[in-house]
């Protein structure tokens, strides 16, 4: 047991665990709390796997931007958490947990299939340079400099369209 | 340096997604179906954090920066579409939002 295993456990845990609450709260608020515990526990994975940006980048973009803009309109609706997950109509969640199994078993079937420890070239060692800001941004700003200037036109769009979808209708 | 097998975090990822879509087919709140898919793009995230990292380059790290792009852009337009339906019928229970049923 040396301490990367150990982490990973505990990160590992921690993220199934907050997803499993995080489906079966009633309310809503609460869902979002898990949620968030949910992306810092994978922020916790990936800083084990050496994605230094992108751990950062999960916690103020998913947990503090993302999730507060959740929160923010779950507040702002107020609704009331009368949805009973027990009650509803038993057919209904006996089919969604079959079919969520079912995904599960064909994921896990492609996965051992294919082995891909078996393939993954021991040598191609992980360095810590892989993840760091530095090797992410020189890749953003000229092989995917097109992406990159594309993500900013979607983001003003998506801004736009949010204005427009949620603003009161102009008497005609 | 790399202790773990990457099975492990693709089997973590994998279960992390079948959760999700338990969350989609199981709730009825449209904001917490929102953020079921929210954690099924995090699930895929996490293959493709590990897979970047045990290949040892950063072009997956990358795609996740992108896909993230996208998440926010989706839970905003998603986010103010709730709002609007909320205007209207005052309720998100997607079992009663079915305008586009007949």
């Amino acid at each position: 047991m040396n301490l990367e295993l150990v982490l990973f456990i505990f990160f590992a845990l921690l993220a199934l665990f907050a997803s499993i609450m995080m489906i079966t709260r009633k309310n809503a608020v609460l869902s979002a709390v898990f949620l968030i515990l949910n992306f810092f526990a994978l922020a916790g994975l990936y800083l084990l796997l050496n994605a230094q940006f992108i751990a950062v980048v999960q916690i103020i973009v998913y947990a503090g931007a993302i999730m507060v803009l959740f929160l923010f309109v779950l507040m702002l609706l107020n609704q009331r958490s009368d949805e009973s997950i027990l009650g509803q109509k038993n057919k209904l969640k006996i089919f969604a947990v079959i079919i969520s199994i079912v995904v599960l078993f064909q994921l896990a079937y492609i996965i051992f299939y294919s082995s891909p420890s078996s393939v993954l070239n021991p040598e191609l060692q992980k360095s810590i340079q892989s993840g760091s800001v530095e090797m992410i941004g020189k890749e953003l700003y000229t092989n995917y400099i097109l992406p990159f200037e594309s993500a900013g036109f979607l983001l003003l769009a998506a801004a736009i369209g949010a204005l427009v979808l949620a603003k009161k209708k102009f008497e005609q | 340096m790399n202790h773990i097998p990457i099975e492990y975090y693709l089997i973590l990822s994998a279960v992390m997604f079948s959760i999700g879509v338990a969350g989609v087919l199981i709730r009825r709140n449209a904001i917490v179906v929102f953020m079921c898919i929210e954690l099924m793009l995090n699930s895929a995230n996490l293959t493709l954090v590990a897979f970047s990292s045990y290949l040892g380059n950063s072009i997956g790290q990358i795609f996740v920066f992108f896909v993230m792009t996208v998440a926010a852009a989706e839970a905003a337009v998603g986010l103010a579409i709730i709002i609007a339906v909320f205007r209207n019928k005052q309720n998100i229970n997607i079992d009663e939002i079915n305008i586009f049923k007949w």
